[in-house]
């Protein structure tokens, strides 16, 4: 059997599955096979490469033995590293982990354009051109998801912000691309210093991108080197005449550059803004005195009366999975089910740290997704319910992002929380959210706030329903 | 047989990346909200398959420079998919509906 034709048929299959499986990860019904089915055209594609073995250019032929050895150390370190770890991880730090293997994918991309750069293996315009850019967004796409990882991960804390550090980054970009247009210009013949220059301040850009956006923006970032990433595997894809990498690529550069706008629709502001305004700066600003005053009320006394409500409905922020509740939130919930009280779950598009991420929270306590509503699909029903508890999140329940043009959330979409008969907001002190927005709900006429470690509050609202004795 | 590889350049090149780029766009702009962090992991996965390429460059080094970039290049690209299947196998994993859990 030929061995082109082997692989191409593979690289065939390779493609048809994974737009196949995420096609079936599209729904949560098949969302698991789905994963499976990409994974079994990820197996067989890497299986299939192995063929090239059979057919490498002359120049490489005297090292295949060294290459064969080298390729099969680094796939089983890589794949047992990455295993390892993402079996490990928990699923709070998910959105981290996520970077860090997606930094990876753009580190590789990079290593196949610097290869082709520095072997001058590459010729022709538009092949140069793709093999340049592409090694360009693969570096940015690493040292960028690298420093998303180390902000997300609490390893980096400060945020890098100069008055001029646009004008820095954009004189780099200007740098960066005078010189890929000089190694295109010369048809790919330039000295191999040229060409660790272009890398190192592409590695360096990355860095200096990230560096000033806060942590609450992250995840718009992570989908935003995601789709790089994507993009540049599909570049380098054309560069190898690799159809796989060629699709597999572009679907995953459009997907994740869709992706990124819904993030960042679900939070009011454009990928611009997220990119290149320092949010924190604004929120210094005089917001408009808050009347009334924050009134606490007992854990036990809250449960109770939820217990006695017919209907119920939860917001849950990532307050609630850094205490690690949502165990005993999911006990709460078949508590007030068995009592006849119905309950629902109110999930804001950013809630946790990514959009779905809080689904993800939800499901790993058990909550089937059947109970757990969309804001849209929510947020009318708030005025019908008896209690709307809040725990662990804050501005993404903010009344003043509705009311209030001078907040800095202002427009941001909210769950409508405060139009519940009662709200509860379980809250560890008296502290501002994620953004340093003073929250209005928290003095509302009809909130009461239960102070305290969220998985605690749980419990003494447990403990309280059931002494009530199945009620009787 | 014979058969040689498909050379895919110029319009045809351009042809699948149109076409990807549409595939991608319409499977992400109907998904519900709740699947959007699996399903970034999962196309995370995806550009995994860059180990492909990886093990093309570095099976066809011919300098030491060339080697040790080509094995940095299948260790990265082995991370991202395998790391990219595992973390989003176990997210979708945990997505159950109600019947099943009150059958427990």
């Amino acid at each position: 059997m030929n061995a082109a034709l082997l692989i191409d048929s593979s690289y065939f299959i390779a493609a048809f599955l994974f737009i196949y499986g995420l096609k079936r990860m599209s729904s949560p019904l098949t969302a698991r096979s789905g994963i499976v089915v990409a994974g079994v055209g990820m197996v067989l594609a890497v299986l299939a490469s192995f063929l090239y073995t059979l057919d490498v250019n002359e120049a490489a032929k005297p090292h295949l033995s060294t290459n064969l050895t080298l390729a099969l150390i680094a796939l089983v370190l890589g794949l047992g590293w990455a295993w390892r770890s993402g079996k490990k991880v928990a699923m709070t730090e998910m959105p981290q982990m996520v970077a860090l293997y997606n930094g990876m994918g753009g580190g590789a991309a990079a290593a196949i354009a610097a290869i082709e750069l520095i072997g001058y293996k590459t010729h022709g315009t538009v092949s140069l051109s793709l093999a340049v850019l592409g090694g360009l967004i693969g570096a940015i796409a690493l040292s960028g998801s690298l420093i998303a990882w180390a902000k997300l991960d609490g390893r980096i804390n400060k945020t890098l912000r100069f008055s001029a550090l646009q004008l820095v980054n954009g004189s780099l970009l200007l740098v960066l691309l005078a010189i890929g247009a000089y190694i295109i210009w010369h048809g790919g013949i330039v000295a191999w210093p040229v060409f660790a220059v272009f890398f190192a301040l592409a590695l360096i850009y990355g860095v200096m991108m990230t560096m000033p956006i806060g942590g609450a923006d992250m995840p718009v970032v992570i989908s935003l080197y995601n789709a790089f990433t994507g993009l540049a595997v599909g570049f380098e894809g054309y560069v190898l005449n690799n159809p796989a990498l060629m699709i597999a690529g572009m679907v995953v550069g459009s997907a994740g550059s869709l992706l990124t706008l819904l993030m960042a629709k679900a939070m009011n502001r454009s990928v611009a803004n997220v990119l290149f305004s320092n949010f924190g700066a604004t929120s210094d600003e005089a917001e408009g005195d808050i009347a009334g005053s924050q009134k606490p009320i007992d854990a036990s006394d809250a449960g109770i009366n939820m217990r006695y409500a017919s209907k119920v409905i939860i917001a849950p922020g990532y307050g609630l999975a850094v205490a690690q509740a949502q165990h005993k939130l999911y006990e709460l919930v078949k508590l007030l089910q068995d009592a006849g009280v119905e309950v629902k779950f109110a999930i804001h598009p950013v809630a946790g740290r990514m959009p779905g991420h809080m689904n993800v929270l939800l499901a790993e306590a058990g909550v089937p997704y059947d109970i757990i509503f969309d804001m849209e699909d929510i947020n009318g029903e708030f005025k019908e319910a008896d209690v709307a508890i809040v725990i662990g999140a804050n501005d993404t329940v903010n009344p003043a992002a509705r009311t209030n043009k001078s907040s800095p959330i202002y427009g941001m979409p909210v769950l409508n929380v405060d139009m519940a008969k009662q709200v509860y907001v379980v809250k560890r002190g008296q502290g501002k959210g994620y953004s340093g927005v003073e929250n209005a709900l928290f003095y509302a006429d009809n909130t009461q706030m239960v102070y305290g470690d969220a998985q605690k509050v749980m419990v003494s609202m447990i403990q309280a329903i059931k002494s009530l004795g199945g009620g009787h | 047989m014979d058969y040689t590889t498909t050379i895919l350049t110029g319009f045809v090149a351009l042809y699948i990346f149109m076409l990807a780029a549409f595939t991608g766009f319409e499977i992400i702009g109907r998904v519900p909200a709740i699947l959007h962090t699996p399903l970034m992991s999962g196309s995370n996965f995806i550009h995994g398959i860059v180990v492909v390429g990886a093990l093309w460059a570095l099976l066809n080094a011919s300098s030491l420079p060339e080697q040790i970039i080509g094995f940095v290049g299948v260790l990265l690209g082995a991370g991202n998919a395998a790391g990219g299947y595992v973390v989003t196998e176990r997210m979708l994993q945990m997505f159950k509906p109600s019947s099943k859990t009150n059958k427990e």
